[in-house]
Formats: C-alpha cells, structure tokens, sequence
C-alpha cells in the first residue's frame, strides 16, 4: 500500500501545474453564465483543447490524450489548485461523452466529440421536467416517429447552461403506452433549432444559470438517437455511473478550496476561537478524506472493480463537505462575509447550497446507499 | 500508487477476525471488567499466537518486524471485537520506546504493559494486569506504580493513577511513540463504529414495527447512510496515516492526528445512531451494543482529545506548528 506516484504520472502532473501556470488568465473569466463570459469560456476551452488538456482521458483521436483515471484526477487537482476557469463544457465532457463512449456510434463519436473537446459545440443537459426531477422516469416529454427521424414535444426544466448552450440531451418517452423506465429514448438535440424555446431561469446569483426549454414538434434525425430507441433509461444509466462522470466528482475543487481556508484562517482567524478552528481544521480533514477516498477508488477501479453505490457515499460525502468548508470560509470573513465583493466565497456558497439538491438530491443518495451498499429493504417512499 | 490493503493484509485482518470471532469476547470483555482477566488473557496469549502483540517488534526480538500499516490492519479487528486489555501500550507504543529483551516476551504475549504518557495520556490502563509500568516524561522513561484507581465509562478499561518511580533509562522516540498510539487508538475507533454499524444494519432487518422491518424506514435508512459515509471516509485517513508513520514521513503528527479526529467522528455517529436504532434494548448493560458504546466515548478522550488533535492538524495545515 503506497501513495507514491510513478515516473510518468508525475511528470504528466508537473507538465500540466507549468501549462497552468502560464496560461490560467490573471484576471477571472466573467460568469459562463452571462453572454460575455459564455464567449470567454468558450476561447478557454479552445486553449485547453490546444494543449490536449481539455479532455485528458478521452483517446487521443477524440482531442484527449488517452491519460489514466489516476492521471486525470491529478490533473484535476493541478487545475483547481491553479485557479483555472470552471468548465463551461462539463455537461457534456462528463454527462454526454461517457455515454456516447459506451452507447454511441463511430459516425456519432466523431461528429459529436471532437468539436466538444475545444468548446465549439457547448452542450446542456436537459434531466429534469416539472413533474419528474429526482423521479426521472416520471417524465412526460414525448419523441414521435417521423420521417426519417423523431418529432420532441413537452418540457424540460432546470436544464444547466441551456441559455447560451448549442444542443442538449435528454430523454424522452418514444412509447406513448409505456410506463416508468420503459419505452424511453435518448436523444440529442439543437437548442436552435425550429420549435425550440429556451426561457432563461435566474438561479439565486440573479445569473441564468439555467433554463426551461420548451419543445413544440422539433425534428430530431434518427442519427441522433443515443442507443436504441426504447433502451434509453439503460443508456442513461450508464452516465449516472460512469466513473468519469459526476459521480467521481474530482477532490480537487474541495482541496483547492480547503487550501484558501486555511490561508484564509492563517490571515484573519482568532486563535481564541476554537469552535472556528475546529471547523477550519474538520473542513482540511474533509477533502483530504475525500482525496484519499478517490485514490482508493481509483485503484480499486484499476484493478478491475467497479463503482456502485459508493458514488452515491461520494455524493453525500462531498456535498456536505462543500456546504461546511464555504460556510466556514463565510464565517471566518466576519461581516465582509456577506458581500458579494468577498466573490470567490460568496459564489462558492451559493453554487455549494445546490449540491445537495442536483445529480440526485442527498436523500435519493441516501437511499441508494441503505438499500444497495447496506442491503435494507427497499420500502415505500 | 496502489492505495488499497494487500491481499496479505486483509488476509491478515480475517485470521483476527476468524480467531475471534471463535472465542467470546464479549464475555471476555464483561470478565475483564469485573477483575477476572482469566479469559481475557487467553484472548490475549491467542491473538499474540497470530502475531499481533509482535507486529512492531523487531525480528532481532522475535517479533514480526511489521509496520504501521499492519498495525491498523489488526487493531481495527481488536475494535470490532471490543478485546479488552492494554494493547495500545504493549503491541503499538512500547516497541517505539525502547530496543531490549523486553519487547521479546512482548512479541510472545507473556508481557503486558501499561503507559503513562503526560499530559495527552495521564491515567494507566490496566495497570493492574501489566507488568512492565512505565511513564514517559520528556525522554526519560520512568518505573511506576499503580496509585488510586480511577473509573472509567468504559468499564473494560480499568485506569490507575501513576505514582512515578525510578529511572529506567532514555526512551527511543516518544514523539513517534505516542504518534503510533494515537493511530492504533483510531484503529480501534474506526473498528468498533463498524460493528455498530453492521449491529444496527441487522437490527434493523430483522426489527418489526407497525407491521414491517424498521429498516423499511427511511427515517432509519438516511440514519445508516450518513454513518456508512463518515465510516468509508474516515477509513483512508487511517491507512494514510499508516503510511506516513511507517515512512517517517514530515506529515506523520498531521496525518495520524486527522485520522483520530474523523475516526472518533464518525465512531461516536455509529454510536448514537447504533443507539438509536436499537431503541431501548440498546440502552441495557445485557446487550452487546454497550460494551462499543462506552468504549467509543472512551477511546475518543484517550491519547489525545479531539481538541489536541484538531489543533494539531491546523498548526500544521496553517504552518503554525512549533
């Protein structure tokens, strides 16, 4: 047992801390979430993609460089430390791609991936309706066979980065009959095109982070159906448990995080204070349990397991973890701590309140843990 | 990197766990407690059968020659089965003190000792039963005899005061020393939070109330989950800190100190949501849940508070140490 990395993962990490180091911009981006920073995450994204780094662990003929799950979460870590831009890309890097790697085409590969890889085609996601958020196979939105393709009607809500996006998957019930998970077909399609509505939904830093999408009869061509047609819950699937997904969410947003706290404490913490320096000292041991945790997953992964329901102790882990260290951070700040001034920190509570609530709400998680890793049985909700 | 436990260690970890799951300790424990250590010390002499009183000590002494790594390994097992006894002192702190003959009847489990170490660790366990009594202060290593006893929540813990007597001569490493303590000490923690964990999972299965198994509940469920997540987390903490001590690495005080604090964590959550869970056959000195409980309550203000250890990890993270 050993936490020492190898000759080639260290030199992978050492030349992406220097490729940081130079090109990460002086000056934060503006919010993705605004026109403006959309077009400068976009020209980021570009950079990254220059250096093969945007998509590390993709193969190389999709624009990655075919790294390790290891490596790739050291090259997150670097990321983080290095205050580099959020990933206006990530819907589609880390929900879209996994699925088209395992579901997809060839034809649907190298169409789809490659101009995701420099942030020319920048993808939203598009989960919840209004009658089926944590319950997605709930939903009502409908794909009726056409000509040489599907017609979408209904609505999706909460759909991130659907404002500015390009195009957005989702799925759709393709059998009017069928109930819950059956009958069901994923789909992609063009936040542009004919029949589409995008209404804008300001999230609670006024910015509109995401959106209702509104789909009245708009044409899908059969070669963007995701697997088959009917099989789309099992699809879908597949991107809530890739490991490359959310659901191994990288530990190097919370150590970078957990890093400014601590610098934070050193600049402005009481020493008198102890109930702050527990709570300064439980958030450092938090992320450095949630790298460590991932490192053991890692290797586990490496060695031919797979990730089950301890993504789901991942999520309960890690949005908890982010709430506390942002509150801490808050805290520590005295009464600067409700300024907006105090940006980094009063964004990255804001953005820490939804972790609870999106990519299955903490109590579905606790669900799934109970039932699954311990083995309870499964009862009325 | 490989950060996961070797096959020869979880191999290692189930002949512990197989031994004792054999013997019962539990009567062992609830012996010791009354001052019949007869069954405790066959415990005693049985896990040294398997190495585990010589994973420190030097081959030279006829131990293992081990490392913390396998320390942790075996003192989770001791935690999950609530053995009683100083082992803590004899198997993980005394091997750091001192290099003589001592550490050979260590290594064979005819040598129980008992520590004193000021001011983290002022009380002597199971001074009674031990005969190598030493205290550590500063780097002198001093004889002591057992003065009044004290009464532990614990009551498999029996604690005297220390009435220091002579020299015995320079300890070897005390920082290292009461380190590996405090890490077999998490050892222990973690261990005992996973039993009450798996007490109150199968609780809960089989428990009926209102017509079907509590465990149906998602009131109990969230319960579970959140102490499984504290458990599975705080766990890589602990090899971690194995690591850093086998290798003397300069976060060594860091590390083993971040490994009590979340194994104490979420060892107390597992005993308040074991608790819980049981209701009120839980709360009575027959079950076995109480043995864990008050051991948990225990071992979170020995070899360091919470406190210390928080202190500890913010010196360090900060810069700040001295």
């Amino acid at each position: 047992m050993d936490l020492e990395l190898d000759e080639q993962a260290t030199r992978f990490r050492e030349e992406v801390r220097s490729w940081l180091a130079e090109n990460v911009p002086r000056t934060p981006l503006a919010s993705f979430d605004t026109a403006e920073g959309f077009a400068q995450h976009r020209d980021w994204e570009a950079r990254l993609a220059e250096a093969r780094l945007s998509v590390v662990a993709w193969p190389r003929e999709f624009g990655g460089r075919g790294a390790s799950l290891l490596e790739w979460v050291l090259f997150e870590e670097e990321y983080y430390a290095a205050g580099a831009p959020g990933r206006v890309s990530q819907n589609g890097i880390f929900m879209l791609a996994p699925t088209l790697f395992s579901h997809g085409t060839e034809e649907q590969r190298l169409r789809i991936l490659p101009p995701m890889a420099r942030g020319e085609q920048v993808w939203a996601q598009a989960w919840s309706e209004p009658e089926a958020g944590s319950d997605i196979a709930a939903l009502r939105s409908t794909a009726t066979r056409t000509e040489g393709g599907w017609l979408l009607s209904g609505q999706k809500t909460w759909s991130s980065r659907a404002t500015f996006a390009d195009r957005a998957f989702g799925l759709f019930r393709s059998d009017p009959d069928s109930e819950r998970h059956r009958g069901l077909t994923y789909l992609m399609f063009d936040l542009r095109a004919e029949g589409v509505r995008v209404r804008p939904i300001p999230q609670l830093d006024g910015e509109p982070g995401f959106a209702e999408i509104f789909l009245d009869e708009v044409f899908v061509p059969d070669e963007d159906v995701l697997g088959e047609p009917g099989e789309g819950w099992r699809v879908a699937m597949t991107t809530a448990n890739n490991e490359r997904g959310l659901s191994l969410r990288s530990p190097g947003r919370f150590l970078a995080a957990a890093d400014r706290l601590t610098g934070l404490w050193r600049e402005v913490g009481d020493p008198a204070d102890t109930a702050l320096a527990s709570r300064v000292a439980d958030a450092w041991i938090g992320a450095r349990a949630y790298q460590l945790y991932t490192f053991g997953t890692v290797t586990r992964l490496r060695e031919g397991g797979s990730l089950g329901p301890e993504s789901s102790v991942n999520k309960l882990f890690w949005s908890r973890l982010d709430l506390e260290l942002h509150e801490t951070a808050l805290d520590l700040l005295g009464p600067e701590g409700e300024l907006r001034a105090e940006r980094r920190w009063v964004d990255g509570w804001l953005f820490a309140l939804a972790g609870p609530i999106y990519g299955g709400t903490d109590q579905i998680q606790r669900n799934t843990v109970a039932e699954r890793l311990l083995g309870l049985p499964r009862g009325e909700r | 990197m490989r950060f996961a436990l070797s096959t020869e260690h979880k191999d290692f970890a189930a002949s512990i766990g197989d031994f004792l799951s054999d013997v019962d300790t539990a009567a062992a424990a609830r012996g010791w407690a009354a001052g019949e250590q007869g069954p405790g010390l066959r415990v005693w002499r049985g896990l040294a059968g398997i190495g585990v009183t010589g994973l420190l000590v030097p081959e030279r002494f006829d131990g293992l020659g081990a490392d913390a790594v396998g320390l942790v390994v075996a003192f989770e097992r001791l935690g999950y089965h609530a053995v009683p006894g100083p082992w803590v002192d004899t198997a993980a702190v005394l091997p750091m003190l001192l290099e003589d003959e001592l550490l050979a009847g260590v290594a064979s489990g005819e040598t129980i000792a008992s520590i004193a170490l000021p001011p983290h660790v002022p009380y002597a366990l199971d001074a009674d039963v031990a005969e190598a009594r030493i205290a550590v202060a500063g780097t002198r290593l001093r004889a002591f005899t057992p003065g009044r006893p004290l009464t532990s929540v614990d009551p498999c813990r029996r604690l005297f005061e220390v009435r220091e007597g002579e020299v015995l001569g320079t300890a070897v490493d005390p920082p290292l020393a009461f380190d590996t303590g405090v890490l077999a000490t998490a050892a222990q923690l973690l261990g005992a939070g996973q039993w009450l964990l798996d007490a109150a999972v199968d609780y809960a299965c089989r428990r009926r109330q209102y017509g079907r198994e509590i465990g149906r509940y998602q009131a109990v469920k969230h319960l579970l989950a959140d102490v499984v997540t504290r458990l599975e987390l705080a766990r890589p903490l602990l090899h971690a800190a194995a690591i850093a001590v086998r290798d003397g690495a300069p976060s060594r005080a860091r590390d083993v100190s971040a490994a009590k604090v979340a194994a104490g964590e979420a060892a107390a959550l597992a005993a308040r949501t074991g608790l819980q869970v049981h209701g009120a056959i839980g709360y009575t000195a027959e079950h076995e849940l109480g043995l864990r409980l008050t051991k948990v309550r225990a071992l979170v203000a020995a070899w360091g508070t919470q406190g210390l250890h928080r202190r500890r990890v913010l010196d360090a993270v900060t810069g700040t140490a001295a």
